[in-house]
């Protein structure tokens, strides 16, 4: 009887450990290699003016933001079909630090995006916000399309083809 | 004939404009007739005793909401004995939601024992005559004559993420300025939200 009842613990043991590897190694390989540009707003702001001939396209999301990943694709689209017209996409995620590993750094490698990806994490959101644009009340998603000439933001959600003649308009 | 045309499309625009961009500062807000989670209708008139409301559009879903339930609930402790109670309104339309659902609602309102009216704005109406654009949204209305006047519009405080750093507790020294019949330093603020799901 103590005989049997050692085994069934050393198998409980074993077993554990095994689940436990299991779940780490997943973890390694989900976020492995990517190298995460985490910034307060001042560290954002040289992303949201440019003073050269490119356009940019700043898009503010995150991943537990349903109407943002539907756009996102779009993001992507738009960055692979207009980098040979000095289009530039900047992904500024705003998830939560609790999140970077379990949840962005898997979302970004799944999805294998290609767009920039830049975290903001700063607090005082009262006093960042209006700066990205005065007309911001701070729902997300959110888009910011600029060159040197001019500025546009929309706090809404594209389908590719607003979005894409919303950049359109910049590049006349 | 065209001058007229003109005028009406220009009237129509301009309503529109209004239409969406909803209450400032010093506006008459209207009241509503929402369903709460125990099933009762609630109006901001039900409160007799009322000095005013803490009214915030929230949802179950919403990061942002999740990580301000707490202090919600500490702001109703805190404001509905001097008449100040917090009403909640859930914006989103649960078809687009589904965490959003009646069910949902009263199952988290029980589950974190809220002392505050948890509405549902469920033909959406009333979130755009506010001009609420995202949960959380907070305004605070103070009863006057005329109505209910909105006298503060925005975030709950500065720190959405630790609410042991934050540093100003907006909404608080809104009412607290309420109460003591002192202006209202700031009127407005901005904090991060999610877009109300249509």
């Amino acid at each position: 009887m103590r005989y049997i009842f050692f085994l069934l613990v050393l198998v409980m043991v074993s077993c554990k450990n095994e689940t436990k590897e299991v779940l780490d190694s997943s973890l390694n390989t989900d976020s492995k290699d990517i190298d995460l540009e985490i910034q307060d707003f001042s560290g954002i702001e040289k992303y949201l003016y440019t003073t050269t001939d490119k356009t940019y396209v700043v898009n503010f999301w995150a991943t537990w933001c349903a109407p943002c990943i539907k756009e996102l694709p779009y993001f992507e689209d738009i960055n692979k079909n207009y980098s040979n017209k000095n289009v530039d996409v900047i992904l500024v995620s705003l998830d939560f630090p609790h999140v970077y590993e379990t949840k962005l750094k898997p979302f970004i490698r799944k999805n294998n995006l290609k767009s920039k990806v830049v975290v903001l994490n700063d607090m005082d959101s009262n006093s960042w916000i209006p700066k990205v644009h005065e007309d911001w009340s701070g729902a997300i998603p959110a888009t910011l399309i600029f060159n040197k000439n001019e500025r546009k933001f929309f706090e809404r959600a594209f389908t590719y083809n607003e979005l894409e003649h919303e950049i359109k308009q910049f590049l006349k | 004939m065209y001058k007229l045309k003109t005028l009406v499309i220009a009237l129509l625009i301009s309503t529109v404009a209004i239409a969406q961009s909803g209450y400032k500062v010093g506006d008459i807000a209207t009241d509503f007739k929402l369903e709460n989670v125990d099933g009762k209708m609630v109006s901001l008139s039900d409160y007799n005793q009322a000095k005013g409301y803490i009214v915030i559009f929230t949802c179950n879903t919403c990061p942002f909401s999740v990580a301000y339930e707490d202090r919600v609930i500490a702001l109703n402790k805190k404001y509905e004995s001097q008449g100040y109670p917090v009403i909640a309104i859930m914006p989103n339309n649960p078809a687009a939601s589904p965490g959003d659902s009646m069910e949902a609602m009263k199952a988290r309102s029980k589950a974190k024992g809220y002392t505050f009216p948890y509405l549902m704005d469920k033909n959406q109406e009333i979130y755009p005559q506010y001009g609420a654009s995202k949960t959380p949204h907070v305004y605070v209305l103070q009863k006057v004559k005329k109505g209910n006047k909105v006298k503060y519009i925005g975030a709950i405080d500065d720190n959405y993420q630790h609410p042991d750093s934050v540093n100003q507790k907006y909404v608080e020294n809104a009412v607290d300025a309420l109460l003591a019949g002192n202006p209202i330093k700031e009127t407005h603020t901005r904090a991060l939200g999610c877009t109300i799901k249509i």
